[in-house]
């Protein structure tokens, strides 16, 4: 065993206990403003995981959404929280008279969780210490996928379906919120010289970055979806600075987009089945650019739709106002 | 034990932890807070067993899904923020309550 | 000679993320504290990318290091500036002997 091997055995320890320690700490702590920045810090540790687990497609995606989104959504209910009742949460659990809860009902839920925990644990073990699952396949197939990388062959080409309908899934999530009636603004702030001036700066970056992933997808780590989370987190961050877009764009050029991903997903996949008898059966020489062509769409709509979904609320025209 | 195997260990215990959260804590946004956990804890465990693989690569096919998975849950989480907020407004409170008795 | 290089960079910069979070952990307030948390971090940082860019296979890999570097210092210095004027907003004071 050399040196870096201790090494690294003794960060990824670390890196156990600490995710253990912020996980007990987001679910026990009191105020749920501290929860959900050490809920950030658990998805950047959790990008750090990815990594040491040879998958840097998924630390890319962690760092973009678990470490940035999903803070931004819980801050953004938080603070919508806070605007429709102003009294804390704390004091609503209290105020509301509930009885002391019985011994039982604190013990068993551990109890279970012990059992839970020993039950799966020896599940993991029992398992056969080397398993090939589904590399002998990938392998075998990747010369024929149109690109490099076998995250993208496998999430584009061998079950491009899957990604057809997680498309229409995040568009689902996107039209309850609407038919949901959106929610309320953000309370008001003060628009900030240096918060807009970081914005000027920051999401040209932003969006270069996401084109950077989208075309490297092929090749190396990234992706449409690392290219999306990443072209949403410009979104987010332009809707913080008071960014304002006139309703006329925001009408059709908006459900536009939303629905590009998973309209060129099922326009590519209708004429492959006619014209090759199989639902996103690539003809092999045009597989790289179909892909492409995919991926784009897929990026636009992706974060278009984050953007959106952090928004919450509904684009109106102006006869429905 | 090798290194993949501790951190699919971790996967399960985040998992426990989230679902006792799920199961204890009242207030909603514990609870959303709690799903997410409880969905690293799984993406934990998928990615770790894929890669007991001999070769020089891991399995792809996990890290796929797993990526998808992420950007769903971004988006469900969303959805069930969206919810939460419906519910503070018509019933003034973050906190599920037992339906009263004459009505069920 | 160059591994010498990149190992003295590397701890010289642990060393100011250390000081960083020393100050992070025991300053009294949150200005102080946001004061060691960007000033150390950024140049333990920068000292860090100039470590590994010493040891980076292309130019272009290195480039991106410094890019890197380049959005942290602007992120964190605009974050910690808008962390501190909330702060003050909300009538958090500054920390008196």
């Amino acid at each position: 065993m050399e040196a870096i091997d201790i090494a690294l055995g003794l960060f990824d320890l670390l890196l156990v206990f600490l995710l253990l320690w912020l996980a007990w700490l987001v679910m026990s702590s009191e105020d749920l403003f501290k929860a959900i920045v050490l809920f950030v810090a658990f998805g950047l540790l959790m990008a750090l995981v990815w990594v040491r687990l040879e998958a840097p497609d998924i630390a890319l995606a962690e760092a973009a959404i678990g470490a940035g989104l999903t803070g931004a959504l819980l801050m953004a209910a938080l603070d919508r929280l806070n605007a429709v009742k102003p009294m804390p949460a704390a004091a609503v659990v209290t105020s509301a008279k509930r009885e002391q809860p019985s011994l039982p009902s604190k013990v068993l839920p551990l109890v279970a969780l012990v059992l839970i925990v020993l039950g799966l644990g020896y599940a993991l073990l029992s398992l056969p210490d080397v398993a090939d699952g589904l590399v002998p396949n990938v392998k075998e197939q990747m010369a024929q996928s149109g690109v490099k990388n076998p995250v993208t062959a496998v999430l584009l080409n061998f079950r491009g379906y899957d990604t057809l309908l997680e498309m229409v899934v995040l568009l689902l999530a996107l039209l309850s919120v609407w038919s949901l009636g959106g929610v309320r603004k953000l309370s008001p702030r003060n628009t900030n010289p240096v918060l807009a001036s970081l914005c000027r700066v920051l999401v040209p970056v932003l969006i270069l970055v996401s084109c950077y992933l989208l075309w490297v997808g092929a090749d190396a780590p990234g992706g449409a979806f690392q290219a999306g989370s990443v072209l949403g987190a410009a979104g987010v961050l332009l809707l913080l600075s008071g960014w304002h877009v006139e309703q006329k764009i925001l009408l059709w050029p908006l459900r536009f987009i939303l629905v590009l991903g998973s309209g060129v997903f099922i326009i590519i996949a209708a004429v492959l089945f006619f014209t090759q008898g199989g639902l996103l059966t690539y003809p092999v020489a045009q597989a790289g650019w179909l892909i492409l062509l995919l991926e784009s769409a897929a990026t636009l709509s992706i974060g278009a739709t984050l953007a959106a979904l952090f928004f919450g609320g509904i684009p109106k025209s102006r006869v429905d106002q | 034990m090798n290194i993949p195997m501790i951190y699919a260990l971790l996967g399960i215990t985040l998992f426990s932890v989230g679902l006792y959260g799920l199961i204890v804590r009242e207030h909603l946004l514990r609870k959303i807070l709690a799903l997410n956990i409880m969905g690293s804890g799984i993406f934990l465990v998928l990615v770790a067993l894929g890669k007991r693989s001999v070769g020089d690569l891991p399995d792809p096919v996990p890290h796929a899904m797993v990526i998808t998975g992420i950007v769903v849950a971004v988006s469900a989480t969303a959805l069930a923020l969206t919810l939460m907020l419906k519910l503070v407004e018509v019933s003034g409170s973050a906190v599920l309550h037992d339906a009263p008795k004459e009505r069920s | 000679m160059i591994d010498f290089f990149s190992i003295l960079l590397l701890l010289a910069g642990a060393l100011f993320f250390l000081a960083g979070t020393v100050g992070l952990l025991r300053f009294p307030d949150l200005y102080t504290r946001l004061h060691a948390l960007t000033k150390a971090d950024n140049v333990g940082l920068g000292l860090m990318i100039a470590g590994l860019a010493l040891q980076a296979e292309s130019l272009s890999a290195a480039g991106k290091l410094v890019l890197i570097w380049g959005l942290v210092l602007l992120a964190g210095a605009s974050v910690a500036y808008l962390i501190a004027r909330g702060a003050l907003l909300r009538g958090v004071l500054p920390w008196k002997r």
